[in-house]
Order: C-alpha cells, then structure tokens, then sequence
C-alpha cells in the first residue's frame, strides 16, 4: 500500500509535495504540467515536487484534489523519450573512485555504462539534470574540497547521482569522465537538453 | 523617441532588470528579475511604462550616466541622493532631464537596491522572455560597465497625470514575516524560539541569491542529508553552519539544506532592500 503525499507549505504563494519516489514525482509533474492552470513554477526534486503560484496558494482541499491520485502508483506515464550521450571515461577522479569501490577503472567505466538512467530533477545549475538509476555498489561521496572550476561536459558521480555538467562550474563531484553533447544552450528553445523523466543510454565514445 | 544612455560610472553593480523569466524553474533557471520588484514596477508606473519593463538595479552605490536625448526618468528603491548637475531630484517621482544631463546617484543611506526607469523601458536582447540579468546563472545581460551605450524602446502607454508616489523609506531594522516550514520538523522547538526573537546581521556575503544572516546557531534534530528539493523565493535556508540564508530572485532552483521558513509574499521586496551590516528580526506566523 502506497503512502499518500504530504502537503508542507512553503511560505504563502508554494507548496511542496512530498511524494513516495522520483517515478511518483514524474507521474504528478507530468499531470500538472498538462493542467497547467495557475501555476507560475512546477519544480521537480528527488521526491517532492514544488508547486509556486502567481498568487496566494489555494486551499488545502483545492491542493489535495489537484494532487489526487497521485499516489496511485498503476496510473498511467507515457513512454519516456531517450536520449544517448556518448562519454569517454577519461576523468582526473577514475581511478580514485575505482579504488575505493575496490575495483579497476576499467570495470568501473563498464559497469557505469551499463546502467539505465532516468533524469529524476534538473537543479544545482540551468539544465543540471541529475540521473538516478545508477549502480548502488558505485555510490562515492561528494569530494571533501570542491574543485572551483570543473570543465563544461564533465561526466561526474556523487551518491546515488550522475550527471553531466553543462556549463563550466564550481563542483564538488567525482569527475569520472567527459560528454562533448551540448546539454544546455540559452540560444534554443527549449534550452535543455534533458528534462526530468527522460531516459538516458549512456555509450562510449 | 528613443533615448540613449552613455555609462560613465557603472557603480557598485548596476544591472539590467525586469520582472524575471518565471516558469522555468524546472529546467535550473531561476527566476532573477528585480530583488525588489514592487519598486521595479512603480519606478516604471511613473514613466508610464508597462509594469514590467527593463529598467536599471542599482546597488548600494549607484551609476553616473549621461543622458544623449531629453528624457523621462524615475529613481525607486533605496533612499539615495541623485543629482543632475547640482539639481537634487526627488525620489519616487517622475522628473524630464534635459539632453546633455548627467546623472549622477551617490551611496544608498537606507536600503541597497534603486530602481532608474527610463520613458520607453531600457532595450537588450531578451534570453528566455527576459532582460534580467542573472548573475547566478549568468543568464542576460552582463552587468553595466563605463562606455557602455544604452538605448531606451519606444514609449508606448500614457504617462499618468500624477508624478509622485508615497513610498515610505527602507527601515532601519525591518520585522519580516515569516511562515514556518515546509522543513519545520528538521528543528528543535529551540530554533523557532531563536529565529523569532533574536537580532540577526545581514552578513556582506549576501548578493542577488540569498541575503545571509549572522546570529545564533539554529539547532536541528536531524543531522541527516536532505534530499534536493525546489526552493521557493523567500526561503529561510539553514545550511550545516546553522546560520540562515534568505533566498532572494537569482537563488538556485533546488537545494539541499531545509528550510524552517519562508518569508511572506507581503515582505519579499523588504529582504530585496536588505543591506550589509544592517540588523532585522523575524516574525514568526
């Protein structure tokens, strides 16, 4: 049986949503973004979703029939679209976080490969998306001192995440590889590359 | 008639503003926009602009601008000594300054943030149906720099028949409202009794992202890391330190410290005008 969501407000114009996972979270964002309404900010994270209205929020009854049946894990998702990026494992942080999960770089690079990933939110930074999915056995902390300047196209773990760093950064991942794909460009529209429920293969250069 | 503006001091930092680029949160981009935008807008009501048309944020210490063409201009915002010539201009008016004029505004005395509004709106290139300049994401404009040209659009609404708003000045040591959570149970009882009565100091790390605050620490019951989550405009964020971050219109779109507050929508532009060094209090609803 599946938890319902919790509702916390957030200040007197957001809501945020405390739902029971990331594909909880998807179901519910892909809902409201079809039935936009009032909504000024639809805000995905690793398992709320935060909603942000123009004006005052509404009701705790108008929320609760907004969200309701999100907790309905069967409903209904649309296939998500896929996207490959190719990467190279060629970063300065490989061989360290191959260390200490006890295994070489090279069987690092093929079980990082392996895994199928699903962009859960984008933050941190425009068009940052951070893809869950990966393998639990190669989970490295974030680095104790983050470097001040990581490298647009830097392909980096931290916990649970992967991600790809659009632009050039401060940041404090494990920098394990490189992407030449141009994951975020003010020029297009939309922007972003990855948005949050995509899939995405990753394969090597 | 458009006019043009010739930057001969840019200030402390002076950027180009409107009313942000909502709705794209989901994506990483921040909103931005003005810090104080019930100011951006009235600065433009003046001139009769459109509410939300780009015009200029100063902050603390303001620019010297030379005015190519006659033009119509308002100051909002901070209360800061603007002179044309040896002319002292009124505040949260509209006022003509003939072509040749330089404006020159000094140091803001109450607030941080001024708002010049140009007749016209000031004209950039708009990213994402947006002037702002985000100096987060370093989305939009750059910020001013001497020799830099600007040019004001066309005007299009009426200019009202009333110039001059009342507009109380920043205060001293501003109460904001705040409302408790959405993290309220990441915090001893402790916390909320601290938040809600102690003296806190805008610390001179703040900037467009966030205003920081220096006072007690505000204890936790949870020392676990919090999973990212969206952040909303006005969050009261405690980072690890303890000491509370007010997130302000370039904040990042998520976050991973809680937050045991946000700051009411009727005190938002209040903690835009926050200043280094100043004092506030909370108060906690």
């Amino acid at each position: 049986m599946s938890l319902p969501p919790t509702i916390r407000p957030a200040g007197d114009h957001s809501i945020l949503i405390e739902l029971e996972g990331n594909d909880a979270v998807q179901r519910l964002a892909a809902r409201l973004q079809a039935e936009r309404g009032e909504l000024e900010e639809i805000v995905p994270g690793h398992q709320t979703l935060l909603l942000v209205w123009a004006r005052e929020t509404p009701s705790l009854s108008e929320v609760e029939q907004l969200i309701s049946g999100a907790q309905l894990t069967a409903e209904a998702m649309p296939e998500p679209s896929e996207v490959e990026l190719a990467v190279n494992y060629d970063g300065p942080d490989l061989a360290a976080v191959a260390g200490a999960c006890g295994i070489s770089p090279e069987e690092l690079a093929a079980r990082h490969l392996a895994c199928r990933y699903r962009v859960g939110f984008i933050g941190f930074s425009p068009g940052f998306a951070y893809l869950l999915g990966g393998d639990p056995a190669l989970q490295p902390p974030r680095l104790a001192e983050p470097r001040t300047r990581v490298p647009a196209g830097a392909l980096a773990i931290a916990g649970p995440y992967s991600a790809v760093y659009p632009r050039s950064s401060p940041g404090g991942w494990n920098l394990i590889g490189s992407c030449d794909e141009l994951i975020f460009n003010e020029a297009q529209n939309p922007p972003a590359l990855l948005t949050a429920g995509m899939a995405v293969r990753l394969v090597a250069k | 008639m458009s006019v043009t503006i010739e930057v001969i001091k840019p200030g402390a930092l002076t950027t180009l503003q409107d009313l942000g680029r909502p709705g794209f949160a989901h994506l990483g981009i921040p909103r931005s926009g003005a810090a104080d935008r019930g100011s951006l807008k009235l600065a433009n009501r003046l001139v009769g602009n459109a509410e939300g048309a780009a015009a200029l944020e100063c902050t603390l210490i303001g620019p010297s601008l030379l005015l190519h063409d006659d033009a119509l201009i308002a100051i909002t915002g901070a209360e800061i000594s603007a002179r044309v010539g040896d002319e002292e201009l009124p505040l949260n008016s509209a006022v003509s300054v003939a072509a040749g004029g330089l404006l020159q505004l000094k140091t803001a005395s109450a607030g941080l943030r001024s708002y010049i509004a140009v007749r016209g709106g000031i004209s950039a290139q708009p990213m994402m149906s947006s002037m702002a300049s985000d100096l987060l994401s370093e989305l939009g404009p750059a910020p001013l720099r001497a020799g830099q040209l600007l040019e004001s659009g066309e005007p299009t609404g009426e200019v009202p028949a009333i110039g001059v708003a009342a507009v109380a000045t920043p205060e001293d040591e501003p109460l904001l409202q705040v409302i408790r959570g959405p993290r309220d149970d990441w915090f001893a009882d402790e916390a909320f009794e601290l938040l809600a009565t102690s003296r806190w100091e805008v610390s001179s790390d703040s900037n467009r992202s966030g205003a920081r605050l220096i006072g007690p620490e505000l204890p936790r019951v949870r020392s676990d890391q919090l999973l990212s989550e969206g952040m909303t405009h006005g969050a009261v964020q405690v980072p690890a330190s303890g000491q509370p971050i007010i997130l302000l219109a370039d904040h990042p779109t998520t976050g991973g410290y809680p937050v045991i507050a946000v700051v009411a929508s009727a005190d938002l532009d209040a903690a835009g005008q926050l200043r280094p060094g100043q004092k506030l209090r909370f108060r906690l609803n």
